[in-house]
């Protein structure tokens, strides 16, 4: 054997005990309960939802409501500064979500009201109307921006809840064309309503001091027949479990809010009963402190996702600590969980379920394992027919070809998913075609009688070319399918991709390789191809 | 082993017969589409699909009674079919209804339908699968399949265009495009659902039918330096025969392949095995009888040198390999 060929055979067997040993081989050791070594174990092939089984959900945020709540929230600041200034207008209204209108300021204040909006002009666009109205227009880039932050707010209370549901390898993602889709995947998982409502409780934690109530009906509490401005009316539970409505008036804008909030854990309380306690941060204690000072004697509403839980007394300052009660025992973990995993900073809506039962996802496997020993089998019938010892280099190529796809898509941590078996067929089919190419033009070089060792060169040499075009157009066409494809279809693509690529390797470098060592011990007149 | 030995067909002359035959199946394809329009799956269409496992397998009709009696919606826009292995006792139902896309409500219509069937005396069943999409996610995906489709084959056309010339990009891409049109046309008349598989099978036929082009091309490439005194027309026929053999077993091997997905691969993957037979079918035939005929149709249309648009590919001398041509045909 010359120095040359050994080269060539120490490459390929590297290669071979490499891939084999990251994909090949946890396979197979997971099938007989080994686990060790750890290092390589962790590697192992990860199978998608479809095979696993799992949840699949995709929610659009309603970037909308992250405009109306930063609007909102303007519009009390500067009702607050119009209010300090001693500054009447006749209303302060939203028209849309986007714009804060100001009707019936008195010409005599026009420079001092324009002086109280100085603050909301740095986001808004400020254009005054007749008699004394002005329209702020929330700036498009403030939009955007606000738009942009929710999604990726909410994508991370997400992942902090599912983190806390304790799911394994869950997946989460941002998508969609306006990119206010979040992908949401979680393998094992088969309770989808739990799940659901989990992820998207809003969990938005207010505590306000009790202006009035409360009332047994919604009307007890109107001034005027309205609510007065800057209120709220919010419904409660009438007693500790929850039962019956009764309602309260509090002030919109909240004095501490589940911002300030550090931890979030199940408790009891003096009844006996569940409730889950809170702490809140050092600046949360503090404004809590103080509003607490000022407010002994009076109610406490502790408001959860615009709903009083429960509104004690205050008997004396408080700061850090804090209870709700009026919860069932189910759902006091619940609870916990996502008032820790912090609010949503908007509502979600779910576009898209899919729930794949384990059994289903075994189904899966089994017939694509079916389908990839039948495909394998054919085309070793068909090569071995055809092309007789040749077939066996094809063969022992394309057996090569699959340890390094395996191989590779484990260490790359790529998803194995159905279609990505079915990419897993197609690349043992249309793979083979690199050495049909290759051994087809072997053929027509030893018709011309050139000898079999030029012959197999100029089978390889000459058609090296053809592969690369062919390879490289295949690779345009799954590239663009990685583009568009989620979860499966993703897994198909990168199954083609990196087929390709070791497909180029095996069936140019391997299979040369073998037969030079194949010829190697012939002699140079008498060498003979079966072909 | 040949197949074909010295085959020397003339296949530019049936090229008319082959475009005649390829507007056939086409038009009457469109035409289907047009008429009964293309079936698509849930993740296009929106609705609800879940899949159920009973313990007595129940008719079909006896579900679509449960529905009409049971749900709103009633049976008569349901699908309900067997799903999968008999022995796996499992039924599917699709509804095209679907949940409000507001808060959590999208899984409403799942919950009504199996409320439905629970209440019809089909027996004790579990719900092993369920898929509810809703509309926005169609129209989406619609758009995206469209632009991963156009713009695979804009990157094709251009990385051929610079490979080889602008006449034989324009080949191949006519081709890939014939092989789509033939396969949706198959698509809607055996009736398969539009689902993300079969689109990402559509999209695999496009890199499949143009590497058996280029496999084609780059033997004419070769062969117009050797045959220079050769017609255009003289010169492909005479690629395509030279690598006859090579197309017919590859054909053979990815067919094999496809097959083997299509029997054996379940459900998930009947629609997605389907479509790459067909594409393969198309692929190889679309490869020897439209992609050289669009080259030559071309050429007549805008004359160009044929000489100088060929990149010196290959090292060897071509005279030593144009002799060892002749005399292989002479015999």
């Amino acid at each position: 054997m010359n120095k040359n060929i050994r080269w060539k055979v120490i490459t390929i067997v590297a290669v071979l005990v490499i891939f084999g040993a990251v994909g090949v081989y946890p396979i197979v050791a997971s099938q007989y309960g080994i686990t060790s070594p750890s290092w390589l174990m962790a590697k192992q092939l990860k199978l998608g939802l479809d095979l696993k089984g799992g949840v699949h959900l995709v929610l659009r945020v309603q970037t909308d409501d992250a405009i109306r709540l930063e609007g909102e929230q303007e519009m009390e600041r500067l009702r607050e500064a119009l209010r300090t200034r001693n500054i009447t207008v006749t209303s302060l209204t939203m028209p849309t979500i986007a714009q804060i209108r100001v009707e019936g300021v008195p010409p005599a204040q026009d420079a001092a009201f324009r002086e109280a909006a100085a603050d909301l002009a740095v986001n808004y666009d400020r254009s005054p109307g007749t008699n004394g109205s002005y329209t702020f227009t929330m700036k498009p880039n403030i939009q955007v921006i606000l738009r942009q932050e929710s999604v990726v707010a909410a994508r991370q209370t997400i992942e902090r809840r599912v983190n806390e549901l304790g799911v394994a390898e869950p997946s989460i993602a941002q998508q969609g064309a306006n990119a206010d889709q979040i992908l949401v995947q979680l393998p094992g998982v088969t309770d989808v309503e739990h799940a659901k409502e989990i992820i998207r409780s809003t969990g938005l934690l207010e505590l306000k001091i009790v202006e009035a109530g409360p009332a047994a009906t919604r009307e007890d509490l109107l001034q005027n027949g309205q609510v007065p401005e800057g209120m709220d009316i919010i419904p409660g539970s009438a007693d500790a479990t929850g039962g019956g409505t009764v309602y309260y008036m509090v002030r919109k804008a909240a004095a501490v809010s589940g911002r300030d909030l550090t931890n979030a854990r199940p408790s009891v309380d003096q009844n006996n009963l569940p409730a889950v306690q809170f702490t809140l941060s050092g600046e949360g204690a503090r404004k809590f402190g103080i509003v607490t000072e000022t407010n002994i004697g009076r109610r406490l509403a502790i408001i959860l996702d615009n709903r009083v839980t429960s509104a004690p007394t205050i008997q004396s300052r408080i700061t850090d600590t804090g209870q709700i009660t009026g919860v069932t025992r189910d759902e006091v973990t619940d609870l916990s969980l996502i008032l820790k995993s912090g609010a949503l900073p908007a509502t979600l809506t779910y576009l898209e379920e899919r729930t794949i039962g384990p059994s289903l996802g075994a189904d899966s496997i089994r017939s694509g394992i079916q389908a990839s020993v039948v495909g394998l089998l054919l085309i070793v019938a068909f090569m071995l027919i055809y092309y007789k010892l040749s077939g066996v280099n094809a063969i022992v190529a394309l057996l090569f070809n699959l340890i390094i796809l395996i191989g590779l898509m484990a260490y790359i941590g790529a998803v194995m998913t159905l279609p990505g078996i079915a990419g897993f067929v197609l690349t043992m089919g249309i793979g083979v075609d690199s050495n049909v190419l290759i051994f087809e033009r072997i053929k027509e070089e030893l018709e011309a009688q050139h000898g079999v060792r030029a012959a197999i060169n100029a089978g390889f040499s000459r058609v090296f070319l053809t592969l690369l075009d062919t390879h490289i157009s295949a690779l345009i066409a799954a590239l663009f399918l990685i583009q568009f494809g989620t979860g499966p279809i993703r897994g198909f693509a990168y199954t083609l991709i990196i087929g390709l690529a070791s497909n180029l390797f095996t069936s140019t470098f391997v299979s040369k390789t073998l037969f030079e060592l194949a010829l190697g011990r012939q002699q140079r007149q008498t060498a003979a191809l079966s072909i | 082993m040949h197949i074909f030995t010295n085959p020397n067909y003339n296949f530019l002359r049936w090229r008319w017969h082959a475009v005649a035959l390829s507007w056939i199946v086409i038009l009457a394809g469109l035409g289907l589409i047009y008429t009964r329009g293309l079936a698509k799956g849930v993740e296009f269409a929106g609705g609800t699909s879940m899949i159920m496992q009973f313990d007595q397998t129940p008719s079909v009709d006896a579900v679509r009674t449960a529905l009409n009696q049971n749900y709103v919606g009633g049976g008569q826009d349901a699908i309900v079919q067997s799903y999968g292995d008999p022995s796996l006792r499992q039924v599917m139902v699709r509804v095209p209804q679907v949940g409000a896309e507001q808060g959590a409500a999208l899984s409403s219509t799942a919950q009504a339908v199996e409320a439905a069937l629970r209440k019809g005396n089909l027996g004790n069943f579990t719900v092993v699968g369920t898929e509810i999409v809703g509309p926005a996610v169609g129209e989406e995906l619609t758009q995206k399949g469209i632009w991963a489709f156009v713009l695979s084959l804009i990157g094709i056309l251009a990385y051929i265009a610079f490979r080889f010339e602008f006449a034989f990009a324009v080949g191949a891409v006519v081709a890939t495009i014939h092989d789509i049109l033939v396969t949706l046309a198959l698509l809607a008349f055996f009736r398969y659902d539009i689902t993300l598989n079969v689109i990402a099978a559509i999209l695999t036929v496009t890199g499949y039918s143009t590497n058996d082009t280029i496999v084609i091309f780059d033997r004419v490439r070769e062969n117009m330096r050797k045959m220079r005194k050769g017609s255009l027309s003289e010169v492909i026929n005479a690629s395509i025969n030279q690598t006859l053999g090579r197309t017919i077993i590859t054909a053979g091997t990815a067919f094999l392949s496809a097959l083997a997905l299509f029997l054996f691969g379940g459900e998930v993957l009947r629609g997605f095995a389907f479509t790459m037979i067909v594409g393969i079918i198309t692929g190889t035939y679309s490869s020897v009888f439209i992609a050289a005929a669009i080259v030559t149709f071309w050429h007549r249309q805008s004359p160009s040198k044929l000489s100088s648009a060929a990149p010196a590919a290959t090292a060897t001398p071509p005279a030593r390999r144009s002799k060892s041509q002749r005399k292989a045909r002479a015999s």
